[in-house]
């Protein structure tokens, strides 16, 4: 168990070093002076000059390569240059806008898609699986964006319940905060949803069909007490796994709804510095955004060892 | 669609049409997909109003008889609009799993013809590849490179290349130790010709259904992109674009969100109902688990 988790660390290790050198190279070779895009067409050579100089642009690349990375593992993520404030505070602001929104969709579609996809295994090719799974089928084909503007119609156009946008502040209270996270959520965690419950009821019906499952309903137990204890522990791998997944989407994913809804987010964020050319603060939201990818699949492969014992000793 | 019979024969494409014919997914999902790609040809022929035209006049109407679907802010028809905005969907998308195929399918079958650190490489820069956020890097190309139709396409497609790579090195994988394979190899072949001749028409299969869901997914991310305003650029109509346009004018005119919706909806939902009816019909193995 030890060394699988030390070999997945060192492969998460290696994953964000690659990825750091992709983006780091990638945002080098782009065309346009980041100078001259600070300080307009009109600058005179002088002064840009002096802020080619200011930024560090006249490094070699290797230098100022491996000056971002060291600074970023001390929590220096460098300057914005539009916002004009250290990168890890604009971060900061905005990610409490993004993790709470991330949750509450995980855990919204956690609660449907589950019990749907247990529900529509154990009455397998019954009018209750097909409704549901044909309901499933549409729910993925739907663009949460639209249906984000759907429901903005329905819920704050029309019946006035929730705000259609834009984002109160976790400083006016958690109420009104959570209210505007509300719709976002919903609608970032519904096509999320259709997913994981045709997964999990694909994977309880690889499970159902075991002799384990035979015996323990041949032993008289009762069939609620088998599919919930028996059967969704062992279909839990593959649903771990999309929901690792969803989670990592989530987080940076929601760049789109973020728009939609006017949320001031890490998605736009990083929009927004990225058609201003502000590459630092690009660069340091997509490290954080792989970094966290590399977390949840880290903590997806220990949630493994939790619910599959077996493979605590092998691998 | 689950009470057909077993084959336990090798089906030549003669049973396999009609297993094809006898799937309700298959079917539906076809059906569907036709018509899409049908309206996109017919619209450089024929499309009901000129969706260059602008009839300031006209603008904003509900559903009638010359409007079925209503007509936008510049008094374009809608259904003009969806129909010519199939085009560019269709086109991003089709073209993205090209990339994605051509590029990771080679890149698949090498790792797993070679192993070793060939195979080891490959796999952590996939990783590497799937631990980027997919949409937002999407984003961060078209707007870097400047918006516009080739540029999304580089942008999907390259998020294509290492899940086409993956399903055929794990389909290459099963098949290397395989009698056929061995024969081939003992009769003095080379590893990119056994590639070739045996690997390549085995995994043809998984790598068209895996293709049909890239497609549906590329439908998708084009819509994304366009509604943020990174896809094709006016005038050109796009789904994902009408979208944007509709949403600052939804307290007036709901239906100019409604009908564009709906054809990504319909469109992306045709092809996930012909994938699985792609894998029902090409592997029985498959088809007794679902």
């Amino acid at each position: 168990m030890i060394a699988f988790l030390s070999k997945r660390l060192g492969i998460g290790l290696v994953t964000l070093l690659v990825a750091s050198a992709v983006v780091f190279f990638v945002l080098e070779i782009l065309p346009g002076d980041p100078a001259l895009l600070m300080l307009g067409m009109n600058a005179t050579p002088e002064a840009l000059a002096s802020m080619r100089e200011q930024m560090g642009l006249n490094d070699p690349v290797l230098v100022r390569y491996f000056s971002w990375i060291g600074g970023m593992l001390v929590g220096d993520f460098g300057r914005s240059f539009t916002y004009s404030s250290p990168v890890i505070d604009l971060i900061a602001e905005r990610v409490v806008v993004s993790l709470p929104l991330a949750i509450i969709s995980l855990i919204l579609s956690t609660a449907i898609a589950i019990p749907v996809g247990i529900f529509a295994a154990a009455r397998r090719g019954r009018m209750g699986d097909t409704v549901s799974m044909g309901v499933a089928q549409v729910g993925v084909a739907i663009p949460n964006f639209w249906f984000a503007l759907l429901l903005v119609y329905v819920f704050a156009v029309w019946l006035r319940l929730l705000p259609s946008g834009g984002f109160p502040g976790w400083g006016a209270g958690v109420w009104p905060g959570l209210k505007a996270l509300i719709l976002p959520a919903i609608a970032l965690a519904l096509p999320q949803a259709a997913i994981l419950a045709r997964v999990t009821r694909s994977a309880m019906l690889e499970v159902l069909g075991e002799d384990y499952i035979r015996t323990a309903r041949a032993k008289g137990m009762p069939r609620r007490y088998v599919l919930w204890r028996h059967a969704l522990r062992n279909a839990m791998i593959p649903v771990l796994t999309i929901m690792g997944l969803q989670f990592a989407f989530l987080l940076a994913g929601t760049i789109i709804i973020e728009n939609v809804f006017y949320l001031p987010g890490l998605g736009r964020l990083v929009f927004q510095a990225i058609t201003q050319r502000d590459l630092i603060v690009v660069e340091g939201v997509i490290m954080l955004l792989v970094a966290s990818v590399v977390v949840v699949n880290l903590v997806v492969d220990i949630l493994y060892a939790v619910v599959d014992p077996r493979l605590r000793v092998s691998a | 669609m689950t009470d057909a019979p077993l084959h336990l024969e090798q089906p030549g494409w003669r049973s396999t049409l009609r297993l094809a014919f006898a799937n309700r997914s298959f079917m539906i999902g076809f059906v569907i997909t036709a018509l899409v790609a049908a309206m996109a040809l017919v619209s450089y022929v024929w499309t009901p109003y000129d969706v260059t035209h602008l009839i300031v006049a006209d603008r904003m109407k509900g559903l009638s008889a010359q409007h079925p679907f209503g007509t936008d802010h510049f008094g374009r028809d809608i259904l003009s609009m969806i129909m010519v905005g199939a085009r560019n969907s269709i086109a991003v998308a089709v073209v993205a799993v090209a990339v994605g195929m051509g590029i990771g399918v080679p890149l698949g079958c090498w790792a797993a013809a070679r192993g070793g650190w060939v195979d080891e490489t490959l796999m952590r820069f996939n990783d590497v590849v799937f631990a980027f956020p997919a949409l937002l890097s999407a984003v961060m190309i078209t707007a870097i490179f400047g918006p516009g139709a080739v540029n999304a396409i580089i942008a999907i497609g390259i998020f294509n290349i290492p899940v086409f790579a993956r399903v055929a090195r794990a389909g290459a994988l099963s098949l290397w130790p395989r009698e056929y394979v061995l024969a081939a190899r003992a009769a003095g072949k080379g590893k990119t010709l056994i590639t070739i001749e045996h690997i390549l028409p085995n995994i043809a299969s998984i790598l068209l259904v895996q293709g049909t869901i890239q497609f549906a997914l590329g439908i998708l991310a084009e819509a994304g992109l366009s509604y943020l305003g990174l896809g094709a650029q006016p005038p050109m109509p796009s789904w994902g674009r009408m979208l944007f346009d509709a949403q600052t004018r939804m307290m007036v005119a709901p239906h100019l969100a409604i009908f564009p919706g709906l054809a990504i909806v319909i469109t992306v939902l045709g092809l996930n109902l012909l994938g699985d009816g792609l894998r029902d019909v090409l592997d029985p193995r498959l088809r007794r688990q679902r």
